[in-house]
């Protein structure tokens, strides 16, 4: 199954969200706030580097002050395209501006259980299950970390994720769990032993790198040192805002773009200055901040405007996007969750984000749920048929059927018909059986999706990695774990 | 003229004007107006109508934060006249707050802060990335019954627990009630860890808080 990706590519429809002097504008004030407001990187390396380019830096805050001009010239080093590696090739991700492709969401912290529906705090075995279901999935086309194996040691848990998901696939993995230099340094390793070295690596990013910035207008330490070592390896490398407006972001949408925009420049323009012409992408998951309880969303029509703004933000500066969309702040697969998930990735692939994350996690990216992993991969089916369009020609015209069947005939007999309705979307989920069969177990989507993830766990076991690779991960993490 | 300025004040927080619930407070001082009644007659009557706005849904937590903001700055008014006079407001409890040790997430744990002390808990908040022998001297100082430990990350809530294990190693784990909060915190966790309660947002942290302390909600 998991021999083929479904990506979305050619889109026929599109949407103007932003006008070129908007986006001008966000892009002004956005290099104000970098240069008079500054931003926060506690790190000493991160500081000598932003230093060495003309940045005034507050060495007791930490906060960096760089000049417009400097954060535009080393952007515009970075690569417009590139391609993810996959461990196949034949499930590389061409990054090239028209491909939109699905990853799952992540980083969850508890699962309910494909079979017994209880829900629990997740585990290692959790990880490789659910990147089991992710790889048989075509929808799905990289993985990222979707829940913590807490049964793992914390300082070298994002290593033992990485080997969960490599041991049952093949596709490529975005990791999000590695928030330091020491676990980079190892998960480096681990991916050039995959493809042969590290110049191979390069070659071949079969890893990309997914850090968050600390909002407002901050990043994490250990974050951008893990970034900084990523892109010295040519791992592609991201930072997302989860700017929530009202809370850590101006409640107003435009100031929340802003905000979020500063982070994420200012650190990937970091990265350009350690590596010039790395690859980077820019990363977000706006929300709302909900405003009776302080809380990240997850979902609702502010979201969904972030999610294509964001992709004309990133067109801007040439680089892809990774875009949190889906991950619904709903508690169970239900309406609240379809309504969510729809419509936001719907708006990110509209705008050709390139990664779309967030398949299969609940309640604002807490909790796995299986079912809503093959919704959302449903949800996605859908997507890739509307994005076809409609094609306008002669045999779509349908003008010869149309004069045979003339008023009192029907379409059904017609061999026109036979011959295209495969390009016609069919559902797996979707219900669309007569009402007195729908009655008869009253059963739905929820049923259908939770009995194919079963059959998927009981029946489909991938192999990613051969044993000596799995035992040289093993020694790597061994490696970290013996040095606490 | 003196129940027109209690008023006032009490309107002030309603909407939203500290600079007004500092003016009118310290006009109040200047007019001889007795602190213990400005808090009674003012600002406790100003905070329960914002606190009911809330409760039915027509105001927002930036509502209850700014309010709590006016309060704040009244009290550093009052305080000292209190003082003067040695009198005290009761407290439902000292609280000892902070993030936990690696890591740096703040906004939650201070609305958290914010909202306990506008319940009239006594709170100190040690900021984030707090050691374990910070919570622990800061304890001992002040002779706390209530310690919020706030974590965000899948890999530092692991320090909440640690925590816990070291109040039981000092002897205080029977002097404190301990709640935990923070995106990846649930109650399993919260139960596995021995805490003695979690919380999912702030309105739940002071309900817990008071219901830890055995205060009616």
């Amino acid at each position: 199954m998991s021999q083929k990706i479904k990506g979305i590519t050619n889109p026929k429809i599109s949407l103007n969200i932003l006008t070129p002097d908007e986006v001008m504008q966000i892009h002004t004030a956005t290099l104000e706030v970098i240069e008079s407001v500054g931003v926060r990187f506690p790190s000493e390396k991160a500081l000598n580097i932003l230093e060495e380019h003309d940045a005034k830096v507050d060495r007791q805050t930490m906060v960096a002050r760089i000049p417009g001009h400097v954060i535009e010239e080393y952007l515009a080093k970075a690569p417009p395209t590139y391609t993810l590696a996959a461990l196949d090739p034949a499930l590389d991700l061409p990054l090239d501006g028209n491909h939109s492709f699905l990853g799952t969401d992540g980083c969850g912290v508890e699962i309910l259980d494909a079979f017994s529906g209880e829900r629990r705090r997740t585990t290692k075995q959790d990880v490789m299950d659910v990147a089991r279901v992710a790889d048989y999935l075509d929808a799905i086309a990289f993985h990222w970390v979707p829940i913590s194996a807490q049964d793992c040691p914390p300082e070298s848990r994002s290593l033992h994720e990485l080997q969960a998901v490599w041991r049952v696939s093949k596709k490529h993995v975005q990791t999000e769990t590695i928030v330091n230099e020491r676990e980079m340094v190892a998960a480096i390793d681990m991916a050039a032993g995959l493809v042969g070295g590290k110049d191979a690596l390069r070659q071949r990013p079969v890893l990309s790198i997914m850090q968050c910035t600390y909002s407002p207008l901050g990043q994490d330490g250990g974050s951008l040192e893990a970034g900084l070592a990523a892109a010295e390896a040519g791992l592609p490398v991201g930072y997302m805002t989860m700017a929530s407006a009202g809370s850590n972001a101006p409640i107003t949408l435009a100031g929340t773009l802003v905000v979020g925009n500063a982070e994420v420049i200012s650190a990937l323009a970091l990265m350009q200055m350690h590596a010039p012409g790395c690859p980077v992408y820019y990363a977000a998951a706006q929300t709302m901040t909900d405003l009776r309880t302080g809380a990240y969303t997850g979902g609702g029509p502010e979201d969904y405007l972030f999610g294509a703004a964001s992709n004309v933000l990133s067109d801007f500066y040439k680089v892809p996007l990774s875009m949190g969309a889906y991950a619904t702040g709903a508690k169970e697969p239900d309406w609240q969750a379809g309504v969510d998930n729809a419509f936001s990735s719907f708006m990110a692939v509209l705008t050709m984000s390139d990664m779309l994350l967030g398949a299969g996690l609940l309640h604002g990216s807490r909790i796995l749920s299986y079912e809503e992993l093959l919704m959302d991969s449903e949800i996605w089916s859908m997507l890739e048929s509307m994005f076809k369009g409609i094609e306008v020609t002669p045999d779509s015209l349908a003008l010869d059927v149309i004069r045979s069947v003339g008023q009192f005939g029907s379409y059904l007999a017609q061999r026109h018909t036979r011959q295209f309705m495969r390009e016609r979307w069919m559902p797996t989920l979707i219900d669309r059986r007569p009402y007195n069969a729908w009655e008869e177990k009253k059963d739905g989507a929820r049923d259908w999706a939770r009995a194919k993830a079963q059959d998927i766990l009981r029946e489909y076991h991938p192999i990613g990695i051969v044993p000596d690779q799995d035992a040289e991960f093993s020694r790597i993490i061994a490696g970290i774990e013996k040095l606490d | 003229m003196s129940d027109e300025l209690l008023a006032q004040i009490s309107q002030s927080l309603v909407d939203g004007d500290p600079d007004a619930t500092f003016s009118l407070t310290e006009k109040a001082l200047r007019e001889g107006l007795e602190p213990l009644r400005i808090i009674r007659e003012a600002l406790m009557p100003g905070m329960n109508i914002v606190g009911d706005y809330f409760a039915r849904g027509d105001y927002f937590l930036p509502d209850l934060i700014i309010a709590a903001d006016g309060m704040k700055r009244a009290m550093e008014l009052l305080e000292p006249e209190l003082r003067a006079r040695q009198q005290a407001l009761e407290t439902p409890g000292v609280v000892v707050i902070g993030t936990v040790k690696g890591d740096i997430h703040e906004i939650g744990k201070s609305l958290v802060a914010t909202m306990l002390s506008a319940n009239g808990f006594k709170v100190y908040d040690m900021g984030v990335d707090v050691p374990i022998a910070t919570f622990i001297a800061k304890i001992k100082e002040t002779n706390a019954t209530l310690l919020g430990l706030s974590a965000l990350l899948t890999t530092t809530m692991t320090m909440q627990r640690e925590v816990i294990k070291t109040l039981v190693a000092e002897g205080l784990r029977s002097q404190v009630k301990v709640m935990v909060g923070g995106a990846p915190v649930t109650r399993s966790w919260a139960e596995d860890i021995g805490a003695d309660g979690y919380a999912e947002d702030a309105m739940g942290a002071v309900a817990l808080a008071k219901r830890l302390v055995g205060v009616r909600a």
